[in-house]
C-alpha cells in the first residue's frame, strides 16, 4: 500500500519526482525492498519503545490493572503512584541526593579537568604520554576492584553514607572523561587565535581564561552533560557506600525489590522519574555519547 | 579513526611571546595538571594499592577480634582454588559469547538499515531513539525487566502464550535466567554497536559506494569489500569496550537476579561484591579484585595500543 502511495506522489508533483530521480541515480529500484525496510524500521522502533512505554503505562495503572492477564492496554490513567512516591517515601530525598551528587561531581570534574586538558593539549613535557595513558586507563578499571578499598577508606574517614564520598568517588570516571574529551576541544582551537592574543600582550593564563576556555565551552558543556548522565545512573558505589540518608535514586528504586509484596506501580513511577532527565540530556548530547563511551576512538 | 592526543611537533607551545625564551621553567602546565593528577592519585591509584595491600592480609569484617595479620599469598591461593571464582569467570565468558555476536550482527544490520533508508523521517527518528536504551539507568532497566519477565503477569509470557508457548519462569530457573540477562543486555547495548557502526558507514566516501554499485549488484559484496573495512576500527573498539563492560557488569543483573537462582547468573562483579559486602571477607575480595584488575589492565593496554598508536611513534 505504501509503495502505491509513493508511486502516486511520484506522479503528482515535481519535488517527489526529483526525490525519485535522486533515488534512481543512487541505483536503487524504489519499490523492491522499500516495504521490507519499512517493516524493519517499525520493528526497530517498536523494540526500543515498547518496554519504555510499558514502564510508563504501568506507572499510570491501578494496582489491579498491573496484574491483569491478558495485559490491559486501554485504561484511565491514575497518578496515585506518583502522588504516593512523592509524599510518602524516600524517593524525593534520593532524587535530591542524585541531583546534588551528579551536579557537583560533574562540575568538580570540569574544574579539575579543563585546565589539565589544556595543559595536555598545548604544552610539551616529559612523561606526557605516560600521564595520558594512565588517565585513560581509569576508564577500563572495573568499579568492583576499587569498591572494597573505597568502602574501608570512607569508613576510616567517617565519610560513609555521605554525598561527599559519592561526589569524590564519581571523579574516577568523570575526570578521565572530561580530560579526554576536552583535550580534543582545546586542540581544535586554531593556534593563531591564541597567538594573536599573545602578541597583544596577554599572559598565558589570560589566554587560557579569556580565549581558550570560552571557545571550548560548548564541548566542555557536552562532557559535563555526559558526566551528569553517568553519575546519575551509577549504582554499585552508591549501593555499597550509602544508606538511607545519602542514598541515590537508583539504589532507592532497587530497594522496591526487597521485602514482600512488590509495589510495581510505585516502582515503575520511580523508574520513570529517574530515567526522564537523563534520557533528555543524552538526547541533547547524543552526537557525543558514542565518543564519550569509546573514549574518543569513534567520532 | 585513531586520534592523537598529544602533539610531538615543536610548535606545541603557544608562547611565542617576546622575551619568554629565557625562562627555562614554566610552572603553568604543572599548576594546571596538578589538581587533576592529585585527585586521580587519591581516588584512582591509592585505592588500588590499598586493595593490593589487603589482598595479602587476612581480613574479615565480621571477625574484627582476629585482626588483620599478613598471610602472604594465601588469599590468592584460596581464590585460585575457589570453584565459585572460576565459575563466575566462566559464566562471564559465557555471557560474552551469548551477547557479543548477536549485538555485533544486529548492530551492523541496524546501521546498514539506517544508513541508506528511503524512509528518511523514520530513519531519523530511529537514530534518536537508539540513544534511549544506552542512556537509560541500568538499574531501572533491571527493574523494568522484573516486570516484563514476571512469570505470572509479565507481558513476555503473555506474548509467547499467544503462540501457545510457556509460561516460562524467566528469572526463576537457571538457563532461562542466563538468557534473560543476556536479552536485557542486548536490548540496552545493541544500539551502542549500531551507532558506532553507523559512524563507520558515514565515513565511507559516497563515491566509493556509487562506483561499486556499477560493478556489482550484490549487496553483500559491497558490504564485505567496500563498507566493512571502514567499520572494522569502530567494531574493534566496541568489542574491547564491551568486554570491559561485561567484566564490570553489575547493576541490571544485580537487580534482575542477584546472581541467582543459585549462582546461575553470578557474573564476576556480582560474585566479588557478594564476597566483599555480604560475606565481608575483605582479604579474599581484594585478591579477587586484583586478579580482575590485571585482566582490565591487559584489555586497556590492547585498546590503547590499537587506537592511539600515533602518539607513541
Amino acid at each position: 500500500m505504501t509503495s502505491q502511495t509513493a508511486a502516486a506522489t511520484e506522479l503528482a508533483g515535481t519535488p517527489a519526482a526529483t526525490v525519485a530521480s535522486t533515488r534512481r541515480r543512487r541505483g536503487r529500484p524504489f519499490n523492491a525492498g522499500a516495504a521490507g525496510e519499512l517493516v524493519a524500521l517499525l520493528v526497530l522502533i517498536g523494540v526500543i519503545l515498547v518496554p519504555i512505554l510499558w514502564m510508563i503505562s504501568t506507572s499510570l495503572k491501578s494496582t489491579n490493572q498491573t496484574f491483569a492477564v491478558p495485559p490491559v492496554f486501554i485504561f484511565e490513567p491514575t497518578f496515585e503512584h506518583y502522588r504516593s512516591i512523592f509524599t510518602n517515601s524516600n524517593v524525593p530525598n534520593s532524587l535530591l541526593n542524585s541531583l546534588i551528587v551528579a551536579t557537583l561531581s560533574s562540575l568538580l570534574a570540569l574544574v579539575l579537568g579543563a585546565p589539565a586538558a589544556y595543559a595536555m593539549a598545548r604544552f610539551e613535557f616529559r612523561g606526557k604520554f605516560d600521564l595520558w595513558f594512565w588517565i585513560i586507563s581509569n576508564r577500563f578499571i572495573s568499579p568492583i576492584v576499587v569498591a572494597v578499598p573505597f568502602f574501608l577508606l570512607a569508613r576510616d574517614l567517617s565519610l560513609l553514607n555521605t554525598r561527599t564520598v559519592l561526589i569524590l568517588v564519581y571523579l574516577t570516571f568523570n575526570l578521565p572523561l572530561v580530560i579526554w574529551l576536552s583535550i580534543d576541544q582545546f586542540r581544535a582551537i586554531p593556534r593563531e587565535i591564541e597567538q594573536a592574543a599573545f602578541i597583544d600582550g596577554a599572559g598565558p593564563w589570560r589566554v587560557f581564561a579569556t580565549i581558550a576556555l570560552p571557545l571550548a565551552t560548548p564541548g566542555l558543556a557536552v562532557s559535563g552533560i555526559l558526566c551528569f548522565v553517568f553519575s546519575w545512573n551509577e549504582f554499585l558505589f552508591a549501593l555499597v557506600l550509602t544508606q538511607e540518608q545519602a542514598r541515590t535514586a537508583p539504589v532507592e528504586a532497587a530497594n522496591f525489590m526487597t521485602g514482600f509484596g512488590v509495589r510495581w506501580g510505585e516502582m515503575m513511577a520511580t523508574g520513570t522519574v529517574i530515567v526522564l532527565p537523563v534520557v533528555l540530556f543524552a538526547a541533547l548530547a547524543s552526537r557525543y555519547l558514542v565518543r564519550g563511551l569509546t573514549m574518543g576512538a569513534v567520532k | 579513526m585513531a586520534v592523537t592526543p598529544t602533539s610531538s611537533s615543536a610548535d606545541a607551545r603557544p608562547l611565542p611571546a617576546v622575551g619568554s625564551g629565557r625562562r627555562r621553567f614554566d610552572p603553568m602546565p604543572i599548576l594546571m595538571l596538578g589538581p587533576a593528577v592529585l585527585a586521580l592519585f587519591a581516588i584512582g591509584l591509592y585505592p588500588l594499592f590499598y586493595a593490593l595491600r589487603s589482598s595479602f592480609q587476612f581480613s574479615q569484617l565480621t571477625k574484627p577480634y582476629l585482626g588483620t595479620p599478613w598471610v602472604g599469598f594465601d588469599n590468592y591461593l584460596a581464590v585460585l582454588q575457589d570453584g565459585l571464582f572460576w565459575g563466575a569467570l566462566g559464566r562471564t565468558f559465557q555471557f560474552f559469547l551469548y551477547t557479543m555476536p548477536i549485538q555485533v550482527v544486529l548492530g551492523i544490520g541496524i546501521a546498514l538499515l539506517l544508513d541508506g533508508t528511503r524512509w528518511r523521517v523514520l530513519g531519523a527518528v530511529s537514530r534518536v531513539l537508539l540513544v534511549l536504551p544506552i542512556a537509560m539507568t541500568p538499574t531501572v532497566v533491571g527493574l523494568l525487566g522484573r516486570l516484563v519477565y514476571n512469570r505470572d503477569f509479565g507481558v513476555l509470557n503473555w506474548l509467547i502464550g499467544l503462540v501457545g508457548l510457556g509460561p516460562v519462569s524467566w528469572l526463576g530457573s537457571p538457563s532461562p535466567a542466563m538468557i534473560t540477562i543476556a536479552l536485557t543486555d542486548t536490548w540496552q547495548w545493541t544500539p551502542f554497536v549500531a551507532l558506532v557502526a553507523l559512524a563507520g558507514l558515514t565515513s565511507v566516501p559516497p563515491d566509493l559506494v556509487e562506483a561499486s554499485r556499477l560493478e556489482t549488484s550484490r549487496r553483500w559484496d559491497i558490504f564485505r569489500n567496500v563498507q566493512l573495512p571502514y567499520l572494522l576500527p569502530g567494531l574493534t573498539a566496541v568489542l574491547i569496550i564491551r568486554t570491559v563492560d561485561i567484566l564490570k557488569l553489575f547493576d541490571a543483573v544485580f537487580v534482575l537476579t542477584r546472581g541467582g537462582p543459585g549462582v546461575s547468573t553470578e557474573l564476576i562483579s556480582i560474585y566479588i561484591q557478594r564476597v566483599g559486602f555480604r560475606v565481608f571477607d575483605i582479604g579474599i575480595a581484594s585478591a579477587q579484585a586484583v586478579l580482575l584488575l590485571i585482566l582490565c589492565i591487559i584489555l586497556a593496554r590492547i585498546y590503547i595500543r590499537l587506537f592511539y598508536r600515533e602518539i607513541e611513534s
